[in-house]
């Protein structure tokens, strides 16, 4: 993997001030019963306690330890977000790529059944759906994997029909190539560059729609230590902030806390996406 | 400096270097070049050798990327190095015009050719639009062109190539610029097209006593345009001399090898004693749609012989290879091999037909998957028709890299993007030897290749041919290539084989008429050329 390491080396200073953030909050995610001080669940404390030790960003509502939850909000938000948007991927663009393979009947019902998904807006339909099935976190991860599957699915179809118009595209079928033997050896290699961006891209839709039906109470059930939930909680605190003197002031940055994290771990992912998006695009510098 | 008077374009040891890899490496390496007013020189070299580079560094601008390192570029006493952009766009379009390769990819496809013309004028304040759109037609009307009054009111994708070529010139020459640079205007084009836009793109220069820059790969069309031709070579300058002195008595090696290039003749093949054809082709028609592309196609290609097909584009000769290559079924009418008939369908043939016969493809940059070493290029066939696996797949990649000479240690872990035109082309024959086919359609193999390269892969594939007992069905709209190589030559115009026979009887008269039509459409090194085919047929017709 020299050549990887080479690109890595040369990478901007924005791709690797996102690729450090997002190492750093994916460790935070793996290690969180390590690295987090107290328990996810237990009241540990008064209710609403300044920032100061042993609560090094104050207790919630409950009484429960903020800085806590947050690394662990980290490991569940981040990985179902992850989780979900791996899956769209899988659905999207398997499905994808047959279609613009195959063509003819296969091409049109999927295509078609991709439009009647996509005319609906993606949020009302998750919480139509969530609503009859009830706010698992399985229901969560498929509801919103298969939303996602249709952009997905869009994208990898055009790249891959791009492709397929291509001469040595021809010579593998007039060799007899069989169908998965294309797909796999000609068109996904040449369409890995703009999938892996989209993927960087898409994840960060999810996981905004996953804090976004959280902070709507339809997303990760309490007492999960969640993103958006924690902003939701402690949203109305805003008001109640006083900014005279530095411990009633931490009362109201309470709710920028979870929200700084998800602006955060965003914009993190969008610097890399950019530099993959560039590296594909073959451009030198 | 003693007759400045006269001297347009005055460029001094200019250097230019483009960014690759990291560092500067230069294009243009120290090169003078002056021309006068009214006169024509002719740039030629093969690809690589900074003639675009330079041509554009006339106008004082460069490709991103690349940036002028030093020198001087004067044009008529005013320097261009480091001039600030508001001068240089007051000269680009007005004293200074240029005219691309592809007019198709040069025209704005969603404004109508007259639109566009007027825009320099309008833009430099030369003429308002009413005139600038009256001047059009007259210049159309110059160029030959059909219904000057109405074409300019067409879209681009509505006239045909060498109309939307010579419109690009008419657009060229509205603000009556000093000096146009012509980068390959015709090499897009057909032969019989070229001749057409060759004829008017002189005249119109001649009679308003415009300078030229002419850049082409292809030395007889130089010989037509050009005043003064200048060989280029990897940035350098290897000679310039006035163009009968250069063509009659070229002084340096370089150039003799470029003039002896056509020279390539190989030994007629005799013919299989057998008798027996290898691929026949009975009442052939095929169709795109409702569009007619084949019109009763009836051929037989012998073993071990190459069989030429030549004809413009749009004769239906490509489609020809997709027919037999089972990609296009055709509406009626069988294809055989070795007197069996084929499927219609690529995919319902059997194994053994598919490995038998294999294509070459016209582009060698579309036809490589440029994810795929060479390794894998040469060796899934190899896998695949023939089962081979781990070291002997190995030795047989290396024996077939010797045998298209390239360096098999060097080239095999290559990507397609690590290799010259020339090398991908030998890639893909090699790619189609691999299967070991008795069978091999070259669809334009070389149209996409400079003349030296172009000549390097003919002689390959002729040795290949002698040492392998391949038979060639050759699709080319080079006539030159069909007297290189070609046994047996078809002839096609609209769908239909208007002729066809022995290579020797085909070149000899008397012709059908398209065939005379496109031997004398070739440009031959003769200055003279040009001018003699014109007068030839105004008097015939």
């Amino acid at each position: 993997m020299t050549p990887f390491l080479r690109k890595l080396g040369a990478a901007p200073v924005s791709a690797w001030f996102g690729i450090v953030i997002v190492t750093l909050i994916a460790l935070t995610a793996i290690f969180a019963p390590l690295l987090a001080p107290f328990p996810e669940f237990e009241v540990v404390g008064p209710q609403y306690s300044p920032w100061a030790a042993p609560y090094y960003l104050g207790t919630d509502a409950l009484g429960r330890d903020v800085l806590s939850r947050l690394i662990y909000g980290a490991r569940n938000t981040v990985g179902i977000a992850l989780l979900t948007t791996a899956l769209a991927f899988l659905l999207g663009a398997s499905f994808g790529l047959l279609a613009a393979t195959l063509g003819g009947w296969f091409d049109m019902i999927a295509s078609r059944a991709v439009d009647v998904l996509m005319a609906i807006p993606s949020l009302i339909f998750a919480l139509l759906i969530l609503t009859i099935t009830g706010t698992s976190v399985l229901s969560l991860i498929l509801v919103i994997a298969v939303l996602d599957s249709t952009r997905v699915y869009r994208l990898s179809r055009a790249v891959a029909q791009g492709i397929l118009t291509m001469d040595y595209v021809e010579v593998a079928r007039m060799r007899g190539e069989g169908l998965f033997w294309i797909i796999r050896r000609e068109v996904l290699p040449n369409s890995a560059a703009p999938l892996i961006a989209e993927f960087g891209l898409r994840f960060c839709f999810v996981f905004l729609f996953i804090s976004a039906l959280s902070f709507l109470g339809l997303g990760l059930q309490p007492p999960i230590a969640d993103w958006g939930a924690m902003v939701r909680e402690s949203a109305r605190l805003i008001s109640f902030a006083d900014f005279s003197t530095w411990q009633t002031a931490t009362f109201g940055l309470a709710p920028l806390l979870p929200a700084g994290a998800i602006a955060l771990l965003t914009v993190s992912v969008n610097l890399i996406v950019d530099w993959v998006l560039h590296l594909a695009s073959g451009l030198e510098e | 400096m003693t007759d400045t008077s006269d001297l347009l374009l005055d460029i001094r040891d200019l250097v230019i270097e483009g960014r690759s890899g990291g560092t500067w490496q230069p294009i243009v390496k120290g090169i003078d070049l002056s021309l006068k007013r009214g006169e024509i020189l002719g740039l030629i070299g093969e690809s690589g050798a900074g003639k675009s580079t330079l041509g554009l560094a006339a106008m004082g601008y460069t490709k991103s990327g690349c940036r002028i390192a030093g020198g001087s570029i004067k044009l008529a006493g005013e320097e261009l190095v480091g001039a600030p952009a508001e001068t240089l766009r007051h000269l680009r379009g007005k004293r200074v015009a240029y005219v691309a390769q592809s007019a198709a990819a040069a025209f704005n496809p969603a404004y109508r050719l007259i639109r566009q013309y007027s825009e320099a004028p309008v833009r430099h304040g030369v003429m308002s639009r009413q005139e600038a759109e009256r001047d059009a037609v007259q210049l159309y009307r110059e160029m030959q062109l059909p219904n000057p009054e109405e074409i300019g009111f067409r879209y681009p994708h509505q006239v045909s190539g060498g109309q939307l070529q010579r419109a690009m010139t008419a657009m060229a020459m509205a603000c009556r610029p000093d000096l146009i640079i012509f980068d390959e205007p015709t090499t897009a084009l057909d032969v019989t097209t070229q001749i057409e836009v060759l004829a008017a793109i002189r005249k119109v220069v001649r009679e308003h006593h415009t300078a030229a820059i002419y850049i082409t790969h292809d030395l007889a069309v130089v010989a037509q345009m050009a005043d003064r031709i200048k060989v280029l070579l990897k940035g350098d300058e290897i000679e310039e001399a006035e163009t009968r002195q250069m063509l009659a008595h070229p002084r340096e090696d370089y150039t003799k090898s470029l003039w002896a290039v056509r020279e390539f003749r190989r030994a007629p093949r005799t013919p299989d004693d057998t008798g027996k054809p290898i691929l026949t082709l009975q009442d052939v028609d095929a169709s795109y749609g409702t569009l007619q592309v084949l019109d009763g196609i009836n051929l037989s290609v012998d073993r071990g012989q190459t069989m030429a097909v030549v004809g413009e584009s749009g004769s239906g000769k490509s489609t020809l290879a997709r027919v037999i290559m089972g990609l296009l079924p055709p509406d009626k009418g069988s294809v055989s091999l070795d007197g069996k008939t084929l499927s219609p369908l690529n995919r319902h043939r059997d194994k053994g037909v598919q490995r038998r016969v294999q294509m070459i493809h016209q582009m060698a940059d579309t036809a490589l998957n440029p994810k795929h070493r060479i390794r894998e290029v040469l060796g899934r066939p190899l896998e695949f028709f023939l089962g081979m696996k781990g070291a002997a797949k190995e030795a047989r990649i290396r024996e077939l890299l010797t045998m298209i000479e390239l360096d098999p240690d060097t080239f095999i872990d290559r990507l397609p993007s690590e290799l010259s035109g020339g090398q991908k082309q030998r890639v893909c024959i090699a790619r189609a030897l691999a299967a070991e086919p008795d069978f091999v359609i070259c669809d334009e193999v070389t149209s996409a290749l400079d003349q030296i390269v172009a000549e390097g892969i003919l002689r390959l594939l002729d040795r290949l041919q002698r040492e392998m007992g391949l038979t060639y069905l050759f699709i080319t709209h080079d006539l030159a290539t069909v007297r290189s190589i070609a046994d047996w030559v078809v002839v096609m115009q609209k769908g239909q084989i208007v002729e066809q026979g022995a290579k020797d009887q085909v070149f000899q008269p008397p012709h059908h008429p398209y065939t005379e039509l496109l031997l004398s459409s070739v440009p031959e090194m003769d200055p003279d050329w040009l001018d003699g085919v014109l007068n030839d047929r105004r008097a015939a017709g």
